[in-house]
């Protein structure tokens, strides 16, 4: 039921932290990975600014 | 080869029977009311049929979907932008980043029709038009390290035609957020509790963004979980702040009033952090979004309602109180959110082509979650057809046309061949908690009036009515508004980024001025429209929304455009047909009521037949209804001519990119090979 939480997650612009270590750890292992609470503000963030941000009618 | 492949066919072929039968019982029907069920069945196995069929049709014959072809998500991957994402998570993503308050008013408004054109339109035109447009649009972004739709249709047809694409996106954006600013005034204009549960969200949200800043970070589910907890409350406790002798009045507000609150509200929303407003109330408005469109759904199944409003009205013919024109075309330009919606062509080139993990779930995502859309217009055409049709036309017709009060409106609507008493109207007010029911235009209170029926049969009773009612308001102003915030900060960044084209110091980052003097460009643009709909005396929905349908589908027409230019580029053109088609019908529904909004000599649908009949008056020194005063004949005629130059202005832009796309594939079709500008494509690595 976890892809139940991640979508949740997603639908307000948080993919999931263990893709992102997964992906730091397989790609930049040596790249000091942001914390869980450094990506949760880096994505609130990019999630509004931008003019592709916003939603539908 | 014996039998077992043919087995597989079996349920399909038997859902496609269920389905063509619905549909007969809905075409002959006469006379009797039916079941909503009908149209529920038939909706659903349509787009089951259709998904099976049509959208794998297109996967590997059209598009030549390659599963082994890697995504942006792997080439590109980061682990941020670029994630190579579990199918039913992104489909739950995509859908609820394209399902808004588009699907739930459009329907409604048709419904002035009667059920059946809308029905009809809605399961037709978004298995032809609108799911397709959705999916070819994911297809050519995902081709292409995911870029946006401006930048698409630079690299397949040139900048200039990407410079008017761009242009065109954000002058509807503008009319689009003042049409969803209008419906949330509509709703709550005289309304203190439901004004109140609306404002009390705005400190609930600065509680939230405190919570997740300091105090808990990051734990969405926690702080939602208390946010829903304070917008039960603030419902229950509305009813005794509207009942208050000091509170009431405080929270009672006119439309003009309202009106100026939204513009201040949107200003701040877009200039104070993310954190502390924007996030929370997104995930306050995104999971009640969810929440109720599935008991919705649930509700609707359970209570299986008889429709009570005929499958055809005598408005067919045009001259309908809620919005005016004939079936042809203006239903298809009423309902654009649903059956087909050009504003999903920028969430389909948005974060969702970034996340696709493999070219094959594109069916799924891009087709299948405009089908789930068009359910949920499905859904609001049942709700609105559920109501006595005296009732939905008390609601939906202008003040103008109804007179204040109760009697006065049950005579006018009475007149208009649909049956109602005063008292009924009082009572359904008094059962919603509401002082009255009459006028109230838009949608959204009809939508809560049908959703209060719905959910107090099958929880409550009619005791829990006011209630549901109110969490309805609730729901739909709640996503309005935050798709208003979140709209008019991406039209900030938009205009900064446009400005800072010619002047670098403008762009976005750079210092506090610019973002403020262009919050300001961007808030007036949308606050123009909206002031000018709020005190339009039809009442604004009548004039505003017809120019957001014709804005919408233009755009659903260039996105198609562009996948018919796509398909010839990759020497597809034998299967053009499947977006030129719907391009076609799009354009002759658009270019049709742009030119009537434009040209009509009936001064109810032509805007330059109203202004100079209203101009006429003028000089001849009389006033004529509904205006009261020489200023606002003036402003009536100003009015229109603005409206009249805006649709002029998205014609040009149709136009226009017509000229563009048969250049393209004319110049597409001199090559012997494809010409597309895909990025290269690479294999997905052995992991």
């Amino acid at each position: 039921m976890t892809w139940l939480r991640d979508m949740a997650r997603l639908m307000v612009g948080q993919p999931p932290y263990e893709a992102y270590l997964a992906h730091m750890a397989r790609h930049h292992p040596e790249a000091t990975p942001m914390t869980a609470v450094q990506f949760f503000r880096n994505r609130e963030n990019a999630r509004f600014s931008g003019a592709g941000g916003g939603k539908c009618c | 080869m014996t039998g077992e492949p043919d087995l597989k066919h079996i349920p399909w072929i038997i859902l496609a029977l269920v389905g063509a039968a619905c549909l007969a019982v809905l075409a002959v029907s006469r006379g009797e009311p039916i079941n909503a069920l009908w149209i529920v069945v038939a909706a659903v196995s349509t787009f089951l049929v259709a998904y099976r069929s049509y959208a794998l049709f297109i996967a590997r014959h059209v598009m030549g979907l390659d599963g082994a072809r890697a995504t942006p998500a792997i080439t590109r991957g980061d682990g941020l932008d670029y994630v190579p994402t579990d199918r039913r998570v992104l489909f739950g993503h995509h859908f609820a980043a394209i399902a808004g308050a588009g699907p739930l008013v459009g329907p409604v408004l048709a419904a002035q029709m009667g059920y059946l054109p809308g029905t009809l339109w809605i399961i037709c035109g978004v298995v032809l038009a609108g799911a397709v447009q959705d999916f070819m649009v994911l297809f050519i972004s995902m081709r292409r390290d995911g870029k946006s739709l401006g930048e698409l249709v630079r690299m397949e047809m040139g900048p200039v035609a990407g410079t008017i694409a761009l242009a065109g996106a954000f002058l509807i954006m503008v009319i689009i957020l003042a049409v969803l600013a209008l419906i949330v005034v509509r709703a709550l204009a005289e309304s203190p509790w439901g004004t109140f549960t609306v404002a009390a969200t705005i400190p609930l949200a600065l509680i939230m963004g405190a919570y997740t800043r300091w105090i808990r970070p990051g734990r969405v589910g926690e702080v939602s979980i208390l946010g829903f907890i304070g917008l039960i409350l603030a419902i229950v406790y509305g009813q005794a702040i509207a009942a208050s002798p000091v509170w009431g009045p405080l929270f009672t507000f006119t439309p003009g009033q309202l009106c100026w609150i939204l513009i201040g509200y949107g200003a701040l929303a877009s200039l104070l952090p993310v954190w502390l407003l924007l996030a929370p109330r997104d995930y306050l408005s995104t999971f009640l979004k969810i929440g109720a469109i599935t008991a919705l759904a649930v509700g609707i199944v359970v209570m299986a309602p008889p429709l009570r409003m005929p499958p055809l009205t005598q408005f067919v013919g045009g001259g309908g109180p809620a919005w005016s024109g004939a079936l042809f075309p203006f239903l298809f330009i009423t309902i654009a959110c649903g059956a087909v919606s050009g504003f999903h062509a920028l969430i389909a080139s948005g974060t969702t082509p970034k996340l696709i993990a493999t070219e094959t779930d594109a069916p799924f995502i891009g087709y299948g979650a405009m089908l789930m859309e068009a359910f949920v217009a499905i859904m609001a055409l049942v709700g609105a057809s559920i109501l006595d049709p005296g009732i939905y036309f008390a609601m939906n017709s202008p003040a103008a046309v109804l007179g204040t009060d109760a009697a006065s409106a049950a005579h006018a609507v009475t007149a208009m061949g649909f049956p109602v008493s005063a008292d009924l109207l009082l009572q359904t007010a008094r059962d919603v908690g509401e002082h009255t029911i009459v006028s109230r235009t838009g949608g959204a209170p009809t939508l809560a009036v049908a959703m209060a029926e719905i959910f107090s049969h099958v929880a409550g009773g009619t005791a829990m009515k006011a209630f549901w009612y109110h969490f309805a308001i609730l729901f739909e102003a709640l996503f309005i508004l935050t798709a208003v915030d979140a709209g008019t900060r991406a039209g900030r960044f938009m205009l900064q980024d446009l400005i800072g084209l010619a002047v670098p110091s403008f762009r976005a980052g750079t210092s506090f001025l610019p973002g403020v003097v262009a919050t300001g460009l961007c808030v007036a643009s949308w606050g123009f429209f909206l002031y000018q709909g709020v005190t339009d005396p039809l009442g604004g929905v009548n004039t505003l929304w017809p120019v957001f349908g014709i804005s919408n589908q233009m755009l659903a027409a260039v996105a198609l455009m562009l996948s018919t230019a796509v398909l010839f580029r990759m020497k597809q053109q034998r299967y053009a047909w499947v977006t030129a088609l719907p391009t076609a019908w799009l354009l002759v529904c658009t270019l049709g009521a742009g030119g009537l909004k434009l040209l009509s000599g009936d001064p109810a649908v032509g805007f330059l037949a109203h202004a100079a009949k209203f101009g006429a008056a003028i000089d001849a020194g009389t006033v004529l209804a509904p205006a009261r005063s020489m200023a606002q004949m003036e402003a009536i005629v100003f009015n229109d001519r603005v409206d009249a130059g805006l649709c002029a202005l998205f014609l040009a832009v149709v136009v226009s990119l017509m000229f563009f796309t048969a250049r393209t594939c004319l110049a597409a079709l001199r090559e012997d090979r494809p010409t597309v500008n895909e990025a290269p494509a690479r294999m997905v690595p052995a992991s």
